[in-house]
């Protein structure tokens, strides 16, 4: 097991890299100045090439790259060029915000749509079954951001029950486990909730289904199993698979979430990388983009190795 | 006399669907304990259907259930609940024709044994596992400690099987049920589970219903045969009197289609055409419109039960006539 872990991680390296070259290049080829941006219209030639030094865009674009990549080790990301602030400590703070986010929608999502999957792969083709498949057919397809504004319109501004803006009383940014924040988090996170519902029920009810209708299923009842030792086994053989599906749809959730994140303001990566690109504010877009990628290559990380803890027949030799 | 261990009354079995199949109808059947059973017939004349009603596994919502199965003298048609699973693998298990489809493929060997020792002896997990490798010790399974942490796919097709077989007898049932046990298998190892099943069978004393399309398996491991045909049992007798002596007209065709002592070259003697679909309930006999000795009469009724014997019987018409022309 260690040793597969480790073969694991080892793979890991050139996907880095290869993450970290194309957050690079995106960056590289997006069309436009980012000193226009921030310079004043009326600046001299003299004063725009100090600045292109000042960032390093006057040297050739490998040397740029192993700059970056060199100071990156070091946990140097560069500066915002919009806010003049450190591109990690933004980018973490904001990162940190939508983990929180992403979790949440995580922790209301994947028991609700295992059950609801259970329950429609178990009574397959009856009515339980199909209000199911309505039920994540409409999660999916829901468009979210439309959603949650009109949760906001029902919750917030009809109700007044839940804040609709914003990770904190008065738009604070520090986070505190206390209602007073919580109240902030849940329009955004069951928002958040409905598609990874939708798609981990459709998920869990067609494993369950096939799991259901294999033979080793009657085999348990013939040895005299009783129906919850039999979803015990459906369970554990379902297990591998709809893990794998709950990691991407995490990181989805994290990476996924811009409209969800503009919708309710919420001071997340999401949030941080449109400001980003609207700003072109490029080291903040290379740091949030390559942060938000290395959490996608972390969960896949993650996904695999508890996969083949679980499921002996994935190979881990 | 000793009373049956198995005693089948007029069995009917229905599957509701999109089409309704009849795939038992009016099935009896006697089996003393401790004898050994074959239920031949070809693919879908419910030899399997017969066995998975024995342990109510068809689904009850598309299933048409009527008749009585009585188990050494208790009702099985009612038996729920707590009841019914300590019958199931308790008094009567199974062995699946596919070990690598019925074994769960997450679970070690060593787990499942054991998770049925549990239920049915209620000891706990350490004494099981004890008792698990015992049991694969006695199917003769090589380094027996070693398989137990194994996972199904780590194993061969034969040692599967033999898994299976561990884990049918691991509680000593009165009546084990094999689905084909040996059809999945290569021919060489095929012997070798046979072999040991028929030992197990003497060592352990149960009986057992074996369920084969092969008439030289049926041969080689069981006293008596029951010969089935359209959900129906169309011949009955012990393993010698049906091999000397086959009176209905499909068993003598399933012996003659036998490969065993065909010269190359020569046709072989097939039965013609296909059974019935059994869309409907029969209310003939089912094999007429196969039958090179048919009569008008087979066609317009049921056929008569004779029995020429003591538990000897046969379903046809013309049973015990003089054949003359073939």
């Amino acid at each position: 097991m260690l040793s597969y872990f480790l073969r694991r991680l080892i793979l890991v390296l050139p996907v880095a890299f290869g993450v970290s070259v194309v957050c690079f290049m995106l960056v590289q080829i997006a069309p436009g100045d980012p000193l226009t941006a921030i310079m004043p219209v009326d600046a001299t030639a003299e004063q725009q090439a100090a600045m292109r030094a000042a960032y390093g865009l006057d040297k050739p674009v490998p040397v740029q790259y192993l700059i970056w990549i060199a100071n990156l080790l070091q946990g140097d990301m560069g500066r915002s060029i919009a806010t003049g602030r450190p591109v990690a400590a933004e980018v973490f703070g904001a990162v940190g915000n939508s983990l929180l986010l992403a979790f949440s929608a995580a922790i209301i999502a994947f028991p609700i749509g295992t059950f609801l999957g259970f329950l429609a792969g178990y009574f397959r083709d009856t009515v339980l079954d199909r209000a199911v498949t309505a039920i994540s057919i409409a999660g999916v397809s829901v468009p979210n951001y439309w959603l949650g504004i009109v949760l906001v319109i029902i919750f917030s501004v009809n109700l007044g029950w839940l804040p609709s803006m914003g990770a904190g009383p008065g738009g604070s940014q520090d986070w505190h486990w206390d209602w007073t924040h919580i109240r902030h988090l849940i329009l955004p996170a069951v928002t958040l909730a409905v598609v990874p519902i939708g798609i981990v029920a459709r998920t869990v009810r067609a494993l369950a289904g096939d799991i259901l209708s294999m033979d080793f299923v009657q085999a348990l009842y013939a040895k005299g199993m009783s129906r919850g030792d039999v979803l015990r086994h459906v369970a554990r053989n379902a297990a591998a698979t709809a893990l794998s599906v709950m990691g991407l749809q995490l990181g989805y959730l994290l990476g996924g979430s811009i409209l969800i994140e503009t919708v309710f303001n919420w001071p997340g990566s999401g949030f941080l990388l449109s400001n980003a690109i609207f700003q072109r504010d490029l080291p903040l877009l290379q740091g949030t983009i390559l942060i938000l990628a290395m959490f996608f290559v972390a969960m896949n990380l993650i996904v695999d190795v508890a996969q083949a803890a679980i499921d002996p027949r994935i190979k881990r030799s | 006399m000793t009373d049956p261990i198995l005693q089948i009354d007029n069995l009917n079995v229905r599957f509701n669907g999109k089409r309704t199949v009849h795939a038992i109808n009016d099935l009896s059947l006697k089996l003393m304990p401790g004898e050994t059973l074959a239920l031949l017939g070809e693919s879908g004349s419910g030899k399997s259907v017969t066995l998975k009603t024995l342990l109510r596994l068809l689904p009850e919502r598309r299933t048409g259930l009527d008749g009585s199965i009585a188990f050494d003298g208790t009702d099985i048609m009612t038996l729920s609940g707590k009841r019914l699973r300590s019958y199931r693998g308790g008094d009567v298990s199974m062995v699946f024709q596919e070990p690598a489809l019925a074994l769960d493929p997450v679970y070690t060997v060593g787990d499942q044994i054991a998770e049925a020792v549990m239920r049915h002896k209620g000891v706990d997990k350490s004494e099981a596992m004890a008792t698990a490798l015992d049991m694969l010790t006695r199917v003769r399974i090589p380094s027996p400690e070693r398989r137990l942490k194994n996972y199904p796919h780590e194993l061969s097709g034969g040692m599967r099987q033999r898994v299976m077989i561990a884990l049918a007898l691991a509680c000593r049932p009165r009546l084990l049920l094999a689905d084909e046990p040996t059809t999945a298998l290569d021919a060489t190892v095929q012997i070798q589970i046979l072999l040991l099943l028929r030992e197990l069978q003497r060592e352990f004393g149960m009986a057992v219903i074996f369920v084969t399309h092969d008439i030289g398996v049926a041969v080689e491991i069981s006293e008596r045969i029951a010969v089935m045909y359209a959900g129906q049992i169309v011949e009955e007798g012990t393993t010698r009197e049906v091999i000397a002596d086959p009176q209905h007209p499909y068993t003598q065709g399933l012996l003659a289609a036998n490969l065993h002592d065909v010269a190359k070259g020569t046709r072989l003697d097939a039965i013609p055409g296909a059974p019935p679909s059994l869309e409907t309930r029969p209310d003939a006999c089912s094999f007429a419109p196969r039958c090179p000795l048919a009569l008008p009469a087979c066609r317009a009724e049921l056929p008569p039960v004779k029995t020429p014997g003591p538990r000897r019987r046969v379903a046809c018409l013309r049973a015990g006539q003089p054949i003359a022309a073939e």
